[in-house]
């Protein structure tokens, strides 16, 4: 076990090392001068100048790029253009209401569409399971936007039960924070309950074929302990790696979800940072969420020890 | 004997068959078939059908609500959106197809080399696992932001997260296959490389390609509709499904039909690729259709 750990580890170091250097030649491989790209139309040559030095772009290319993984390895993100605040502080600022909504949409699509998905398998080709799947290729194709804007438009300005817009941090209480999040939190949710629902359902009729589900009817256990205990535990582990891979499609929704509610997390701060071509903070954003990707996948590649003991490493 | 192992002509599958099998057994394929017919049409001939110039300001028109001059009401600036969303159409097509195609020519190639040479598959494969840990639309908006907002950059912009999932599929379609007798054998009468991936290899990625192709449309469509939205797409004098609902942000308690009805068109559109695309996969991959549609 401890052994794969590390050879694990040791795999997710190429992978952001190419993150790394995709990011870093992106901004220098654009053709045009970086410092100019970076500083808009308008810019003098005193601008010009401080972005060089600030991002070294005086330097040859490989000291250029050894010199910003010695200080990423450090911690040191570097400064934002535009602001002057060194780039982990806006990101340490600006999190929370990310988190906050990043965890109750995950909470929420479990606590949904895994039973869905089961219900789905068990009553194959009834309405339910049409409906089920009707749902989810409709939460597939239906942009993300689109549905925060029916959302406010409905809980909010009809029958005006939620604020439209808006953050208010979790620390001033429970009652204006979470309804704040609750629409937001819908919205994300859509499409990865959409995602799970079809993989639950997947992975439990490949399940429900098995000869020990037909050992487990036939021994006469009550129906929800065959789909609990003998089908979804078996199920499990397709539907698990699916919320791992589907961590880069909440992402990515975060980003257009917070720019709808006006929600202040780092998705906004991604786009402000996008029009603003503040580049070390796109920098910051793109390592930052592609290591999450990873570790949330190292994580959930480790938890398949727990779910199926078959699996040993 | 030989005569015999052939397959029955009436069960060989023409595209003709297969496109009525496809709508006598799924009529909602053909309600979706039918749909994106219509948004092709109305991109095609958005001049000739269009009531209004898209980019025509007229300061003293604005958000004027539904009327017969203008069946759906105007923007911000005076102008006519149902023409816009016509016009709309375009790009959006445009992206959905170029997308598809580029991504699946380029991931097509270097799934075949990686498949095939095993140093170039462990260098490649790690190139493209490292771009697939990028989020998409991150990834994307950081080249829109550096290069400038052109058609072309979105093209790009769009295509690169995509490649690596054509890439994989096609990689662990030729991993499969070149252990087959056929490939072995025309290996060993020392058929040329080029050849060996086009005649023998290739094929077999047909069918899952198709499929692949077409989910890469629907969500290049959402993406640029994205991009377009957050204000880092196409330059928004461009009329885009995405751009007419970024403008109608700041009016949206105001007039959501700004909102509403491109979001509309491009739910129909991507929903009608994403259907085209499953039934597809069934229609090519009759292991898949048993799966999902078992009794």
């Amino acid at each position: 076990m401890l052994g794969y750990l590390i050879r694990r580890i040791l795999a997710a170091i190429p992978v952001m090392g190419v993150v790394a250097l995709f990011v870093f030649l992106l901004l220098r491989l654009t053709p045009g001068d970086p410092a100019a790209i970076l500083a808009g139309d308008n810019a003098t040559p005193e601008q010009l100048d401080r972005i060089r030095t600030s991002l070294g772009l005086n330097e040859p290319l490989y000291t250029q790029f050894f010199t910003w993984i010695g200080k990423l390895l450090h911690g040191d993100f570097g400064v934002s253009l535009i602001s002057n605040v060194p780039v982990i502080t806006m990101i340490g600022n600006r999190i929370e209401p990310t988190v906050a909504i990043a965890l109750s949409t995950i909470i929420l699509t479990v606590i949904v569409a895994v039973p869905l998905g089961v219900v789905a398998a068990w009553k194959h080709g009834t309405w339910i399971d049409r409906f089920v799947m009707a749902l989810s290729v409709i939460g597939f194709s239906v942009p993300v936007f689109v549905i925060g804007y029916v959302l406010i438009q409905v809980f909010a300005i009809d029958l005006r039960w939620l604020p439209v817009q808006g953050y208010r941090s979790f620390a001033r209480g429970f009652g204006p924070f979470f309804e704040r999040i609750a629409l937001p939190t819908l919205t994300l949710s859509f499409i990865y309950i959409a995602l799970i629902a079809r993989m639950t359902r997947a992975a439990m009729l490949d399940v429900l074929d098995e000869d020990y589900i037909r050992t487990a009817r036939a021994k006469g256990i009550a129906e929800h302990g065959v789909l609990l205990r003998h089908a979804l535990r078996n199920a499990a582990v397709p539907v698990i790696t699916v919320i791992g891979t589907g961590f880069a499609l909440l992402i990515s929704g975060v980003v257009v979800t917070e720019t709808v509610f006006n929600l202040p997390g780092i998705g906004r701060l991604t786009v402000d940072a996008v029009l603003a071509r503040d580049y070390p903070v796109i920098q910051a954003m793109i390592l930052l969420t592609s290591g999450i990707y990873v570790g949330v996948n190292l994580l959930i590649d480790l938890s398949y020890t727990l779910l199926d003991p078959r699996i040993r490493y | 004997m030989a005569v015999d192992a052939l397959p029955d002509p009436s069960l060989r599958i023409t595209p003709r068959r297969l496109g009525r099998n496809l709508l006598r057994s799924n009529p909602i394929i053909a309600i979706a078939a039918i749909c994106l017919a219509v948004i092709v049409l109305m991109a095609i001939f958005a001049p000739l059908i269009s009531p209004h110039d898209p980019q025509l300001l007229a300061p003293a028109q604005r958000l004027k609500p539904a009327s017969a001059e203008y069946p759906l009401g105007t923007d911000a600036y005076g102008r006519d959106v149902l023409s816009r969303i016509f016009y709309g159409g375009r790009v959006s097509l445009l992206i959905g197809l170029g997308s598809a195609v580029f991504s699946v020519v380029i991931g097509l190639v270097i799934g075949l080399v990686s498949g095939f040479f095993k140093w170039v598959d462990a260098i490649m494969m790690r190139i493209m696992d490292g771009l697939m840990a990028i989020p998409a639309i991150l990834l994307a908006i950081a080249v829109v932001s550096l290069s400038g907002a052109s058609l072309m950059t979105v093209l790009v912009a769009i295509t690169i997260p995509e490649v690596p999932r054509v890439a994989r599929l096609v990689r662990s379609v030729v991993l499969t296959a070149r252990e087959e007798p056929y490939v072995e054998a025309a290996i060993s009468v020392g058929t040329s490389l080029p050849k060996i991936m086009w005649r023998h290899l290739m094929p077999n990625t047909v069918a899952p390609l198709i499929v692949q192709g077409t989910y890469v449309c629907a969500s290049a469509i959402l993406v640029e509709a994205i991009l377009s939205f957050l204000g880092a797409g196409i330059s928004p004098e461009i009329p885009t499904w995405g751009n007419i609902m970024a403008e109608g942000r700041a009016f949206f308690q105001i007039k959501p039909s700004l909102i509403f009805w491109p979001g509309l068109m491009l739910s129909i559109a991507i929903l009608s690729v994403n259907l085209i695309g499953d039934a597809a996969r069934d229609a090519l991959d009759p292991r898949m259709k048993q799966r999902e549609a078992r009794p």
